[in-house]
């Protein structure tokens, strides 16, 4: 991810959100972007990367990151992050004071909530860290509008120096859209000013800071009522008027193209002016909001009547289709039936797998086979070992907690789980999101814990990132590599129970695991592959079944590949009698890269290598 | 706004397939031809071989970048089951043009859920307008299975509100810098593309669009 030559000002491109906001925060003469990958905010900073005169990094966990763009605004420099809801969680120790230093050069905070959750462990709201944090929130609703939001939220910070808030969802970061983009404004830092009544956040000093977050809340609220982000259309239709901020202004204006609106842009302070104003002109107002009743309940408490989330649902994203009969409801017209057509027809889930060829695969048949265990789990594509075939997560919380909630459940177990025995799973670059601490609190306290750290070199659920353990920045050039053994070693765990495995060997991974589970105290089971969506992964001879010799015994279907498809079933019985299902196999050799994980519990002996000559030129990785 | 001014098209698949850069491409030739377009999917957790859909919609204003169940004017799927998942969104005189390719996932392998027998045959059944090809062979016999993208597209080519070669010179250009045989090839699965749908439904069928 080179620095590449950034498409000419004045050119009409079609951008993601993601790609809108990082043009914005390069055009707006940022120096340093910062972020941890996370979906669906990854792209921002990855498509930073590629722009030249900036600074942008992968940082270790979101909370570095804020705290990097902090210290680079410290200096006047223009900085920003960009994390996922989630993410924010663990930034806010940084927010919440950083809030009282205010920022010094613009200072920008993306955060991207996954309305819908299509991939994250919750369903969260970032608007309310606007209030919590007593910081401007900004919400576009489309490509164009998050580039020029960027740019505005940097002008808004400088002025007002406070940290924006700039709040996209999953419909703003991964719709393209067309963007007229502009030039590089150049940005230089005013020069770092030693003031410790304003950057040392002793008591006495943040006290004295403190009345100004409100001061501020009210001069923004202000700017909030004047501002053109903020603005009513007035329609034509004035049964229902409608507040609505991000992608639920284009579902709003979609389904009632003549209502009055109040688009709400700047969106924390709201303004209550506006919000009177469009009361005054409709019949009812209804606010329109992704995904609390936030909006709502402050307008109320403001004395203005409003729907909102009596109508609408709480979960979920809006859309046209849900706003519509919603609101027909509550005009009192009766639901019209959907078409007969418009019924979805049943068909199978298509839940994500795990890749041929995984090297999780290896863990989590291991832990399947593996009785009188409790295995907490952690966030990364290793959480799908919670799914079929393995089902063998006990917990999965958020980033880092495997190791916490081990240790908890070893501390608190009683007679019922005593014999039983604690694995903690994590990834390489979860580990060193935020696995590290945990891992130190385990050997700190003694705790009987088996930990299995499954190195595939990159952060792989978000695409595939650099981490400090793979030896690569964010542009893919060198950089230091730290050593996951060693570390392992510093947070206290005696090296005679660091083990290195290879994923792709399960004899040798279950002896391991076997081994280090009965050792009374913390080890740590390193299992390194490279990831096979990296260039770390080089495939092998894929593999195939001999039909005749394969028994239906289904072992290999245990392992959980993709490329591993049953061809045949048959009912037999048994000489106990018992009825047994047996299912015949093949392995697609387009899919397959050779792993040979399936071959190690075929009974048989079926799975044998493709005859060199029979090998399909381009092996496509699933 | 009026939606007959927009037009939809839902392409699917699974994660892997090239769902997301076709639309990215049919994007493009829509862009090329002066329309305001969005397009718009969930990727997160798609490329571990889960369900992706991408919407497209343009038209000369696109607000809601999410199209509603039945107003899909053509549904594009890579894969049989997937076309038969979104089928619902096609709307009544919608056109599916469906590669007969049969993904099966791990949860069918293990005996937990079906794969339905024939996807392309319950919707018709379900009064869809379907025609179903075999991309994927008919990029072998083109001598490069990569090319089953740009059959799919083929496929799309002749259903959409502007000339097939518009479609294909976003095609070109896309793997222009791979030199004139990469092109070609290219060029001729977008024919073959095109082909296996007008034989099937006949050369003088109105685009639904």
């Amino acid at each position: 991810m080179a620095a590449v030559m950034p498409a000419p000002a004045a050119s009409r491109l079609l951008l993601s959100g993601n790609e809108a906001v990082a043009r914005g925060v390069w055009e707006s003469g940022a120096r340093v972007a910062a972020a941890y990958p996370g979906t669906p905010a990854t792209e921002i900073i990855e498509s930073l990367a590629r722009y030249p005169d900036l600074h942008t990094e992968w940082s270790v966990n979101e909370k570095v990151s804020m705290e990097v763009a902090l210290g680079a605004s410290m200096t006047g420099a223009r900085a920003f992050c960009a994390m996922k809801h989630v993410g924010l969680n663990v930034a806010s120790d940084c927010l919440m004071t950083m809030t009282i230093t205010g920022a010094y050069g613009g200072l920008v905070i993306a955060v991207a909530d996954d309305v819908g959750m299509s991939s994250s462990q919750n369903e969260q709201d970032s608007r309310f860290w606007g209030r919590f944090a007593h910081i401007p929130v900004l919400e576009p609703a489309d490509s164009q509008e998050a580039y020029e939001m960027t740019q505005y939220a940097f002008a808004l910070s400088e002025q007002h120096q406070t940290p924006v808030l700039l709040r996209l969802t999953t419909r703003i970061c991964h719709v393209k859209g067309l963007v007229s983009v502009g030039e590089r404004e150049a940005h230089e830092p005013a020069g770092f000013v030693k003031n410790p009544e304003r950057w040392v956040m002793v008591p006495a000093f943040a006290k004295m800071r403190i009345p100004g977050l409100f001061q501020r809340d009210e001069t923004l609220r202000a700017v909030s009522e004047a501002s053109p982000l903020n603005v009513i259309e007035p329609g034509s239709d004035r049964r229902v008027g409608f507040v609505a901020s991000g992608p639920a202004y284009m579902h709003v204006k979609e389904a009632f193209p003549d209502a009055p609106v109040l688009k709400l842009g700047f969106s924390y302070p709201w303004p209550p002016e506006k919000v009177r104003a469009l009361a005054a002109m409709c019949d009812l107002m209804v606010v329109v909001e992704e995904t609390e009743l936030l909006l709502e309940t402050e307008i109320k408490a403001a004395g203005i009547a409003c729907h909102g989330k009596d109508v609408l649902p709480r979960i979920g994203e809006l859309s046209p289709q849900v706003l519509g009969p919603a609101v027909d409801r509550l005009l009192g017209k009766a639901a019209v039936a959907p078409e007969a057509a418009a019924t979805p027809m049943k068909v199978f889930p298509r839940p994500p797998t795990l890749c041929a060829s995984c090297p999780h695969m290896g863990i989590y048949y291991t832990l399947s086979q593996l009785k009188n265990i409790i295995v907490t789990g952690d966030i990364g594509c290793y959480t799908l070992g919670a799914g079929h075939p393995w089902n063998a997560l006990d917990s999965t919380i958020c980033m880092g907690a495997t190791m916490g909630v081990a240790l908890g459940i070893d501390k608190g177990r009683g007679e019922a789980d005593r014999n039983k025995r604690i694995l903690a799973v994590i990834g390489d670059s979860t580990f060193m999101h935020m696995g590290m601490q945990g891992l130190l609190n385990i050997t700190y306290n003694k705790g009987n814990i088996t930990v299995l750290l499954l190195d595939n070199n990159t952060t792989g659920m978000t695409g595939g990132q650099a981490t400090p353990a793979s030896g690569r920045d964010i542009h893919g050039q060198e950089a230091p590599r730290i050593d996951l053994a060693k570390v392992v070693e510093a947070l206290g765990v005696a090296n005679e129970h660091i083990k290195i495995v290879d994923p792709y060997e399960l004899p040798t991974l279950f002896k391991t695991i076997r081994e280090e589970v009965k050792h009374e105290g913390p080890s740590v089971i390193i299992a390194r592959r490279p990831c096979v969506l990296t260039d770390g992964f080089k495939p092998f001879r894929p593999y195939l079944v001999d039909t005749d010799k394969c028994t239906g015994c289904s072992n290999c279907l245990e392992v959980g590949c993709p490329a591993i498809h049953v061809t045949r079933r048959e009912k037999v019985i048994k000489n106990s009698g018992k009825e047994v299902e047996l299912a015949f196999v093949n392995i697609d050799n387009q899919a397959c890269t050779g792993c040979g994980l399936c071959v190690q519990p075929c009974a048989p002996d079926a799975i044998q290598h493709v005859a060199r000559h029979d090998i399909p030129i381009h092996i496509v990785k699933t | 706004m009026n939606q007959d001014q927009i037009t939809n098209i839902l392409v699917c698949g699974i994660g892997g397939q090239g769902v997301m850069t076709a639309t990215e491409i049919l994007a493009e030739a829509a862009i090329a031809e002066g329309h305001d377009v969005k397009k718009t999917e969930v990727a997160g957790m798609a490329q571990r071989g889960g369900v992706v859909t991408s919407h497209l919609r343009f038209g000369r204003k696109v607000l809601s970048p999410q199209i509603a169940p039945g107003t899909v004017q053509v549904l594009l799927g890579f894969e049989g089951a997937e076309a038969l998942r979104w089928s619902h969104y096609l709307r009544s005189d919608g056109l599916a043009l469906v590669n007969n390719a049969r993904l099966v996932p791990p949860v069918v392998d293990l005996g937990l859920f079906d794969y339905p027998d024939d996807p392309p045959g319950q919707m018709r059944a379900a009064g869809h307008r379907v025609v179903s090809f075999d991309a994927m062979s008919i990029a072998n016999q083109l001598g490069e299975v990569r090319l089953g993208n740009t059959v799919m597209l083929g496929a799309i080519a002749d259903y959409l509100p502007f000339a097939p070669d518009i479609l294909l010179a976003c095609i070109v250009k896309r793997f222009a810098r791979k030199g004139d045989q990469v092109v070609d090839a290219n060029r001729r699965a977008f024919a073959a593309g095109r082909e296996a749908v007008a034989r099937q439904l006949g050369a003088n069928e109105p685009a639904p669009a």
